[in-house]
């Protein structure tokens, strides 16, 4: 195996267009567990760390570029990205510990493409949309479209992703990512869901996307759910039907962690209490 | 296949070392550079006694591959006594008896110590939360909870 520790993009690119077998790494938090299992034998690894852009958080048009190199606790302790987008960064802030979240990336987290990843439905939830670098230069993917299934992905060989943009917020936005584990901390979500949403003058829902992770193969964008919300207020009978359409939406299986007839409740029900906070968080109050 | 050369400073001092590709920082500490403070419990991240303080962040050893410490900074378990002056956090582990086997005190000891030089007064659910990655097989947890705090309240009043 090699390891290489390229200072620029295109180098980057180069060294992954070069080698099939070769893997991006940034934290590292999942590829070096699949590394010493054995899962994974990559020819070579590109650390993206010493990449000087890929490690800010930028301000862009209003909104926040995620260099893919940036670890969650980074983001956390950015006060501006955090009330901007607080449903993103809690939703790295549920990636594993203290010690992971000083290296876990959401760019990582997104291309590791795993059903159950916590900062992925947010990020789709805000309408992020990925810098994709490769050999012939850079294209721009929305989130949701860089997963594909299982641990794959829509990146062709030599492209990584190279940061991710969080677009401006709009007024009176509100977002919030919720997940059910059995334990607080150190697990890894039964159902998971993310929604970003804004209210107009009148105190309406002007706008609202809800994304839903770990029922489905990849992260679900459920159109329908968010439709059902725009023109109320929140009030209990829309986010009823809010909950009925997540349900509907979801397409889980049922394994150790939970059944998919219990995946199908409680993302209806974890889709109800995050468009409170969201609501909540829309009207200006702290939740 | 040619081992690479690795210049990183541990615990302050530059230290140099060869190791191959694959090997993580937690195989370099512990069999190349004679430092068998910190542990292997796990080997994939999730019970953090091979903790250490990579560039000031607390991050597992087992899951950094040893050719990433070049030019960084790293802190582990043998740099925080001074000399035979235990650190302030050692010295109330014992007294309070906040370990019993002891193989997660070392990681429980580094990420503690991050914590209060971030956050020197937190909270007890601080304290549970910054720690809920290192896990401990013997003690239940309070003590050690409780010896963290109470240095905290130590370190505060002294300064
Ligand atoms: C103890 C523990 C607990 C965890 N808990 C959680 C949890 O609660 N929730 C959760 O969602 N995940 C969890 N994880 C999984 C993991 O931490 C996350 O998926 C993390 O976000 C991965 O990011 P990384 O930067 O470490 O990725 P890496 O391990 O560096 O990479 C992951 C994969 O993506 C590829 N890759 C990385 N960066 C890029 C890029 N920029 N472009 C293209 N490909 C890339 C790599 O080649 C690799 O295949 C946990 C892991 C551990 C070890």
């Amino acid at each position: 195996m090699i390891f290489s520790s390229p200072e620029t993009i295109e180098e980057a690119a180069a060294l992954l267009a070069a080698d099939a077998e070769a893997r991006p790494l940034a934290g590292g938090t999942d590829l070096l567990v699949r590394l010493r299992a054995r899962q994974i034998a990559p020819s070579a690894i590109v650390d993206l760390k010493r990449i000087p852009e890929l490690r800010e958080i930028t301000e862009e048009s209003g909104g926040w570029r995620i260099g893919a190199a940036v670890p969650s606790a980074q983001m956390n302790e950015h006060a501006a990205l955090k009330s901007a987008w607080p449903g993103v960064c809690e939703g790295a802030d549920l990636i594993g510990s203290t010690q992971i979240q000083g290296r876990c990336t959401v760019a990582g987290n997104l291309c590791n493409a795993g059903p159950a990843a916590d900062s992925v439905p947010c990020l789709v939830a805000a309408g992020a949309v990925a810098r994709i670098a490769g050999p012939t230069g850079t294209r721009d993917l929305p989130v949701e479209d860089i997963p594909t299934g299982p641990g794959k992905t829509a990146l062709k060989p030599g492209e990584f992703v190279a940061s991710i943009l969080l677009p401006a917020p709009a007024a009176r936005q509100g977002s919030a990512y919720l997940r059910f584990t059995p334990r607080t901390e150190m697990d890894i979500a039964v159902a998971g869901v993310g929604i970003a949403l804004s209210l107009d003058g009148a105190g309406k829902i002007e706008t609202a996307r809800i994304a839903l992770g770990a029922v489905g193969p990849k992260v679900i964008v459920a159109d329908e759910a968010a439709q059902t919300l725009i023109g109320t207020t929140g009030d209990d009978a829309a986010l009823d039907a809010l909950s009925q359409d997540a349900s509907a939406a979801a397409t889980p299986i049922s394994d150790k962690r939970g059944t998919a007839e219990f995946r199908r409740e409680v993302i209806g029900v974890l889709a109800k209490r995050a468009a409170k906070i969201a609501l909540t968080r829309a009207k200006g109050d702290t939740a | 296949m040619s081992r690479i050369h690795v210049t990183t400073t541990i615990n302050g001092e530059e230290t140099d070392f060869l190791c191959e590709p694959q090997q993580t920082l937690l195989d370099v500490l512990r069999d190349d550079l004679d430092m068998t403070g910190s542990k292997e419990g796990c080997g994939s991240g999730d019970c953090g006694a091979c903790s250490v303080i990579l560039d000031g962040r607390l991050v597992c050893s087992c899951l950094v591959l040893a050719p990433e410490a070049e030019g960084r900074s790293v802190e582990t378990i043998e740099g925080m006594a001074e000399g035979d002056k235990l650190h302030p956090l050692q010295q109330k582990f014992l007294e309070m008896a906040a370990l019993q086997c002891g193989v997660c005190t070392p990681g429980i000891l580094v990420a503690a110590k991050n914590l209060l030089e971030r956050n020197p007064d937190p909270t007890e659910e601080e304290v549970r939360y910054w720690l809920a990655g290192n896990l401990c097989r013997c003690t239940g947890y309070d003590k050690i909870i409780r010896a963290v705090m109470e240095t905290a309240a130590d370190l505060r009043g002294a300064a």
